[in-house]
């Protein structure tokens, strides 16, 4: 135990005096935190549309000022020739083209038909889709208005209609914002953890300093614990300071209990250290560790489910994904600070995140070698 | 008989198909101060590494401070002080927090790390710098740390590789007390350098070439048995016949 505090004690003199550190630790999260929910948002506004109209009726207004007026569509062009507006797509200026043929206001009364055409710039996948999606949308809702119009009362067939009314629950406005603090600040507790782990050894290694370590007596498990509980420590200040800003500035308060959020963490933390410091004892340079966490930390967060949902993912990608300790991490932020879980639901990703902790840091130490 | 306190048999140590060190056999006897020398490339930090534990042998016996290289690396590390080529203390901890840090690591208790700690700064001449980052200290001063940190526990022997490595004559000389101070207090020195004239200050001297080793006497008797007037001369006839260097 007394190595133990010796060694912390250095440790912590040495992040002390590391401004870059203590200004990675203060301000990344903040700033991040501050930034990143605000831009990461799946709400597709300022969609850019271009109209071409060959009928220029009274309907074709009506539509076209219903689309517009919905708040999700910019006008970008409107006239008369497909190719004209197919341009603008070309140039970027334009998402979206809503074709109206020719005839379509007199189809629609005469005939009780009538067919649209939209061309959608499908090279931003999700613009391109919720563009669609929306517009598809406010059109079937300008379908219901004119046959309720257009069929006097007496001939109106009361046809069967399902009307589905939905209710958003644990985050009943869907807010973006409630869905993705929780999970940046994971990714943010994940970054700052695994690099400043993985950067810690190796810098040892690199600075010669770890001969002097090695021929002491020093226990392995020992020297690796040294290493683990500052940054431990540090993870948790920089969760705390997360958390506190996405009260002050985002009014989340976690709906669960803190004491849950916290332990699972402290376990968390401990495998993400763990991971830091076997990638840190693998590499003889900072350069090579750098690197190797880059690569992770891109699967990690890729595949962790922050920006795209895991559900969504082809099988392999899930079977990867359980392997991935950020992924439980982003869960367990979202159903424990949304939803109000407890110990009785997070307890499986709370097993499987002590087996990664315990796994992780005994390779790390086996792997630590005095002796080379 | 003189108590032995390291031995070597046949050590070697090969990377690859290249045998940096080979089969090598001596004895160092208690309280000696022992020069290890050689051309660069010559296998004397790799045998210095293995004699440590600091790496581990690819063939041969060696036995440190009673304890067996293979299996007792960190019982030798117990009962032995090393200081490496390169400076490898923290230059971002002061000069106390220096000796303070590795005296807690070597189980020394807090009455000892006072005491130790003020006699090694007074001994040194740093009660100055004292609470100064160590980054700042000139490279003679920073050995000089280096050295008395390696010693502060009282091991039975010291292993300094290049100590005096780009330090200026005057500062070699304070250096060289060091070591005769730590000398007469029972702990036996290895030491690798390539000034000869440090060559003449130790007892007895090895002389390393191509991983082997070519001559191993008291500096006098070398002086005689290669007819030469100097140390100097004397490593000049043996490393001139090397085929490796860098």
């Amino acid at each position: 135990m007394r190595t133990i505090r010796f060694l912390l004690q250095k440790e912590f003199r040495q992040i002390f005096r590391n401004r870059a550190i203590l200004l990675l630790i203060g301000v990344m999260p903040v700033m991040q935190l501050l930034i990143l929910p605000l831009a990461a948002n799946y709400e597709v506004k300022n969609i850019n549309l271009s109209v071409v109209d060959h009928d220029r009726s009274a309907y074709a207004q009506k539509l076209i000022t219903k689309v517009t007026a919905s708040g999700y569509f910019k006008l970008r062009g409107y006239s008369a020739s497909f190719k004209e507006e197919l341009r603008k797509i070309e140039s970027d200026e334009s998402d979206l083209i809503l074709e109206i043929p020719q005839g379509f206001e007199r189809n629609l009364i005469r005939e009780d038909q009538q067919q649209l055409f939209i061309a959608v710039n499908a090279i931003n996948g999700v613009k391109a889709n919720l563009g669609g999606a929306y517009l598809t949308s406010i059109i079937r809702n300008f379908n219901e208005e004119i046959r309720i119009e257009l069929l006097p009362p007496g001939r109106f067939n009361p046809a069967p209609v399902i009307e589905i009314t939905a209710s958003n629950w644990y985050n009943p406005l869907m807010e973006y914002r409630f869905y993705m603090v929780p999970g940046i600040l994971a990714i943010l507790v994940t970054m700052i953890g695994g690099f400043l782990s993985a950067l810690n050894i190796v810098k040892e290694k690199e600075f010669g300093t770890i001969e002097q370590i090695n021929v002491t007596p020093i226990k392995k498990h020992h020297f690796i614990l040294g290493k683990l509980i500052p940054f431990w420590v540090l993870g948790n200040v920089v969760f705390s300071l997360g958390l506190l800003v996405a009260w002050l500035i985002y009014g989340i308060i976690p709906v669960g209990s803190l004491l849950v959020l916290y332990c699972f963490l402290s376990v968390y933390l401990l495998a993400i250290l763990g991971f830091g410091l076997l990638i840190s004892t693998f590499c003889d340079t900072q350069q090579q560790a750098m690197f190797i966490m880059f690569f992770f930390m891109m699967v990690f967060i890729l595949m962790g489910g922050l920006f795209t949902s895991i559900d969504s993912m082809p099988d392999w990608a899930k079977l990867v994904s359980r392997f991935n300790p950020v992924s439980y991490l982003i869960e367990v932020m979202r159903m424990v600070i949304l939803k109000g879980s407890g110990w009785k639901e997070i307890w499986p990703q709370f097993g499987i995140i002590a087996l990664f902790a315990v796994f992780l840091n005994t390779y790390a130490i086996i792997n630590y070698k005095k002796t080379s | 008989m003189k108590e032995i306190v390291i031995k070597t048999d046949r050590l070697s140590k090969r990377f690859g198909d290249f045998t940096a060190v080979n089969e090598i056999s001596f004895e160092v006897q208690k309280g000696e101060i022992f020069g290890f020398l050689g051309a660069n490339g010559a296998g004397k930090t790799t045998a210095m590494r293995m004699l440590c534990g600091l790496s581990v042998p690819s063939s041969g016996k060696a036995e440190v401070a009673g304890f067996e290289v293979y299996r007792q690396s960190e019982e030798i590390k117990r009962n032995i002080g090393y200081m490496s080529q390169k400076f490898s203390l923290y230059e971002d901890l002061t000069v106390l927090e220096n000796i303070s840090f590795f005296a807690g690591i070597y189980g020394l208790s807090n009455r000892e790390i006072s005491e130790k700690t003020k006699a090694l700064v007074e001994q040194l001449g740093l009660e100055k710098e004292a609470k100064k980052l160590v980054a700042g200290l000139p490279l003679g001063w920073k050995q000089k740390l280096s050295f008395s940190v390696a010693v502060l526990h009282q091991p039975k022997i010291v292993f300094l590789d290049e100590p005096t490595g780009g330090v200026d004559p005057v500062t070699r000389r304070q250096f060289w007390d060091l070591i005769y101070e730590a000398s007469e207090k029972g702990i036996t020195v290895f030491v690798t350098t390539h000034y000869m004239d440090e060559a003449e200050y130790c007892d007895r001297v090895s002389i390393m070439v191509d991983g082997k080793i070519a001559a191993l006497d008291s500096p006098s008797n070398l002086k005689t048995q290669f007819k030469a007037g100097s140390m100097d001369e004397v490593f000049y006839q043996l490393a001139r016949g090397a085929k490796r260097g860098d």
